[in-house]
């Protein structure tokens, strides 16, 4: 009795899993951690409404890139763009799909978050080792009226290789020809000085650990730790807080129109309100992909989290697209990708 | 038993043929044990060298491009792709001595307490005070060093280095610079910490196999108990305890997640032991996921294919000089 009552469950239950996977195709990506967050979010809501799900590996930009040319996931992801000559060889386009920032934080006993202020050049300076006292006359001359400590600056960067990097070191080069010069721009790059601490929480933990330091961390994880943020100086002079709000203006005022492949860094943007660090990350797909059902359903998905996923987005501390950003993204899915 | 009596005159007729037989299965059971054992000693042999191999051909490409330059020179420059193992290796060497400059007397000092000195009913549950240590997770310890050890090495224990022994002439640079907390000593203390369980654990072991007779003698002629561990006990279970040695050793060379948190993973070379370094095994943790170009990977893993090596040469120096050692003994 109780064994057929068994064997009936373990028969109405994988029928009813056969039900759900031949309705819902199972798409994967691969990529940034990032987005992780957000993505994870986005998927469980859609698959609560559509039964779609989503299955997103954060193993880190590289591993995504690795993965979408080796065909193994449906969508990879990036925080940072590939040139179009390098999309086209591997056949793969490429669109934005959320933006965030990056901030300098710091430890530094009596000044509040939000109330130290730093240029491009000054923050070039210091992570290159030009600066190394926080009462430097080049520090004190953008922060009048600021009691800076006569201490040692250590610097704090990331030891694996990270989007977050680099954003900040292509904000650097953009800043400072001595930086571009010497170090130049990549997701992990030869620092000059400092410790490396790994990922987002080791760079905020050392922040927190050493008096004196400077590291540089996503706007999230600097409010999550409560952790003692800089204002920066933007490319129009004026001086920005690091917000959902000067992210937002540093994605709109960049020329999506012009950029190829969406291939746009939009570090040092132009615009009175723009946060000049503001990072954008990047899905990966096949222009004429395998399985054109699969790559279609992943469509689908970022077309409902464009459009219904925003307060998802913005409760995670991340900028949504701006909405003619949002059209052009689908503009351009129409001409490049073939799902049909 | 009865049984046995009763037995017909045909079975005992039959018996040679059924002793024959029991030795051949013997015989076939027996070799059939043999390649079952050798099968095990050659896997050990057969995955060794397959990794070895196999890291020595994904690091290839960087052993090719750089050559001798690769264990020589200090750049780790991702943009520029010049990539040097130098500060790595340093790295690995310097913690990994610290710690065992640490662990080794320590060890020694807790095996010898619970074996010797220590009333019988403390001996039970500091041991298994040790075993529990030896259980804990290395990202543990990492985070311990990190939150716990790291603000106490900072303010007090390096101010007091650098203010006292960093003047000195020949050791003061071991002991200069800010006083950040994270760095090669602190690693060195972790890594101590995380090896004392495996080596006391082994001392304490083979400690106890040091027959009485030969201690209570040494006790009967006026030994101290020093004199007793150090002229009887020691001697006796050297080749185990050098052993033991090796094992913590192997574990502080390797060691990944802990050093990750309190080395600093600096690429920078520098004399002072309390400024921010790199190991090998940290190195690969930390940068593998991104690397974006082939000679970055490939460098990697011909990092992986340096501690291969780093360990076999540190482990062949630790079996030559015993070997000199109880050459010298007339052993």
């Amino acid at each position: 009795m109780s064994t057929s009552f068994t064997t009936r469950i373990a028969f109405a239950g994988i029928a009813a899993l056969a039900a759900v996977s031949a309705q819902a195709a199972d798409i994967t990506g691969a990529g940034a951690t990032f987005v992780y967050p957000i993505l994870s979010k986005w998927s469980a809501d859609y698959s609560t409404k559509t039964g779609n799900k989503i299955n997103y590996q954060s193993i880190g930009s590289g591993g995504g890139i690795a993965q979408i040319k080796a065909g193994t996931v449906d969508f990879g992801s990036s925080d940072k763009p590939l040139d179009p000559k390098e999309l086209n060889e591997a056949g793969l386009g490429q669109f934005p799909s959320v933006i965030g920032g990056v901030v300098p934080v710091v430890n530094l006993q009596g000044v509040a978050g939000g109330k130290i202020t730093f240029t491009g050049p000054l923050l070039a300076d210091i992570f290159l080792g030009k600066i190394t006292k926080w009462n430097d006359p080049a520090i004190a001359a953008v922060n009048a009226g600021l009691a800076l400590p006569d201490g040692l600056i250590t610097v704090v960067h990331r030891s694996d290789g990270s989007g977050t990097t680099f954003n900040w070191v292509n904000y650097l080069s953009k800043v400072s020809p001595a930086w571009k010069e010497k170090v130049g721009e990549g997701t992990s790059v030869q620092w000059p000085v400092g410790v490396g601490g790994k990922g987002n929480e080791g760079v905020a933990a050392y922040v927190k650990q050493i008096p004196g330091s400077i590291g540089y961390v996503e706007l999230a994880y600097a409010l999550q730790n409560k952790m003692t943020y800089g204002a920066m100086q933007n490319a129009a002079g004026k001086v920005v807080q690091p917000s959902r709000e000067s992210f937002q203006a540093a994605a709109a005022s960049a020329d999506w129109t012009k950029a190829q492949d969406f291939y746009l860094i939009i570090t040092n943007a132009p615009g009175d309100a723009s946060w000049p660090i503001a990072a954008t990350n990047f899905i990966l797909m096949y222009k004429q992909p395998k399985d054109a059902a699969r790559s279609k359903a992943a469509l689908d998905f970022f077309k409902w989290a464009f459009e219904q996923g925003k307060t998802q987005a913005e409760q995670l501390d991340y900028v949504p697209l701006p909405d003619d950003l949002v059209k052009q993204i689908e503009a351009y899915w129409q001409a490049q990708i073939k799902t049909g | 038993m009865s049984t046995e009596h009763a037995l017909p005159a045909g079975a005992i007729a039959q018996r040679p043929d059924a002793l024959a037989s029991r030795s051949q299965r013997d015989l076939s059971a027996d070799r059939a044990f043999r390649w079952l054992v050798t099968g095990a000693g050659i896997f050990v042999l057969v995955s060794l060298f397959a990794a070895a191999l196999s890291m020595l051909w994904g690091g290839r490409a960087a052993f090719s491009t750089f050559g001798i330059d690769f264990l020589t020179t200090t750049d780790w420059d991702a943009v520029g792709k010049k990539f040097g193992a130098l500060v790595p290796i340093y790295g690995t060497l310097v913690t990994a001595a610290i710690a065992m400059i640490i662990a080794v007397p320590v060890s020694f000092g807790i095996a010898l307490f619970l074996t010797e000195v220590a009333p019988p009913w403390l001996r039970t549950p500091v041991a298994s005070a040790i075993e529990l240590l030896a259980g804990i997770p290395s990202i543990i310890y990492g985070m311990w060093g990190l939150f716990v050890f790291v603000p106490v090495m900072s303010t007090t224990v390096i101010p007091f280095l650098t203010t006292h022994l960093g003047p000195l002439p020949i050791f003061g640079p071991l002991f200069q610079g800010p006083p950040l907390g994270i760095g090669m000593l602190t690693a060195g203390i972790v890594l101590a910490i995380m090896v004392i369980p495996f080596i006391s654990s082994v001392m304490r072991e083979v400690f106890l196999t040091v027959p009485t007779r030969l201690k209570e003698s040494a006790y009967a002629l006026g030994s101290t108990t020093w004199e007793v561990a150090w002229n009887v006990v020691l001697p006796y279970t050297r080749s185990a305890v050098i052993g033991g040695i090796f094992l913590g050793l192997g574990r502080a060379l390797g060691e990944t997640m802990a050093v990750t948190f309190v080395l600093g993973n600096a690429h920078h070379l520098t004399a002072s032991l309390l400024m921010p370094g790199n190991s090998i095994a940290a190195t690969i943790a930390n940068e593998f996921s991104e690397a974006d170009s082939d000679i970055y990977v490939s460098s990697l893993i011909a990092l992986g294919f340096l501690l291969f090596i780093v360990t076999f040469v540190v482990l062949a120096i630790a079996k030559l000089m015993l070997m000199r050692l109880s050459r010298r003994e007339g052993n």
